[in-house]
């Protein structure tokens, strides 16, 4: 879609293009003539020109949808600069699509593109388990003893002998008189 | 179309002079509980954990236990 619109823009601005009688710009559109129309890429927009856009936060892109107007059109712009309440409805209509490609409403249209981002989050969180996993296998040095549960009851019991923390802390849960846990 | 002229001044002092005695009214509530909450009752365990406690008896509990470097337990 949005290739689609770039194209028509990219059209437009070439047409402009060849209009102006400037060298440097006829000398570019004749190169670009002359290249071998490739089916997936037009000619590149010139993005130092003002260019349309359907924005949310952009109400008034920097120029108007339709730049070259058929000669009905031109006449309804004609008829604009005078008095709008002359305008039907359908005018008023035909003269916004002029100006505009979607409105807010178009523009606002729920779409699927989420579920698709979701999908490849997923997959890939996915991917990266596997990576983990791999990693576990075959990267990983040997667990340390310190993790053996003999040797954290002998870490406890050390921790509770050196009163670690006697008042709000480890050995102020520990009745040191009953031996166990208060 | 005669809508009435909107609010367009003394906007930030409207929004401080609600907001700020909340705002101080929360922080000092939070103070308070910090302060009966936390800080008193933890004095209280100090001062009670102290009041009971015989240093030379917990040394000599360690001592017993091995955890030190410069005494060694009494068997050895």
């Amino acid at each position: 879609m949005l290739k689609m619109m770039l194209q028509l823009i990219a059209g437009r601005v070439s047409s402009l293009v060849a209009r102006r009688a400037t060298l440097a710009l006829t000398t570019s559109s004749a190169r670009m003539a002359s290249h071998a129309p490739d089916p997936e890429v037009t000619e590149a927009v010139d993005m130092s020109r003002p260019m349309y856009w359907d924005r949310l936060d952009t109400p008034l892109p920097d120029k108007l949808y339709k730049d070259e107007l058929s000669a009905a059109e031109k006449s309804l712009k004609e008829k604009e600069k005078g008095p709008w309440s002359q305008l039907t409805n359908e005018e008023k209509i035909a003269l916004y699509r002029l100006s505009f490609h979607q409105t807010y409403a178009e523009m606002n249209q729920p779409k699927s593109e989420w579920k698709t981002v979701v999908g490849g989050i997923f997959f890939f969180v996915g991917f990266t388990a596997l990576v983990v996993w791999w990693q576990r296998v075959y990267v990983y040095p040997p667990r340390p003893r310190t993790f053996d549960d003999e040797w954290q009851a002998k870490q406890l019991q050390r921790m509770l002998d050196m009163r670690i923390n006697p008042i709000e802390g480890f050995s102020s849960k520990w009745d040191y008189e009953k031996g166990q846990w208060k | 179309m005669s809508l009435p002229k909107p609010l367009m001044r003394g906007l930030l002092g409207k929004r401080l002079r609600f907001h700020l005695p909340i705002a101080f009214g929360l922080s000092l509530v939070a103070a308070i509980a910090f302060k009966y909450g936390v800080t008193e009752p933890r004095k209280k365990a100090y001062a009670d954990f102290y009041k009971q406690y015989d240093a030379v008896k917990e040394f000599n509990a360690m001592k017993e236990a091995g955890v030190f470097e410069s005494v060694q337990p009494s068997g050895e």
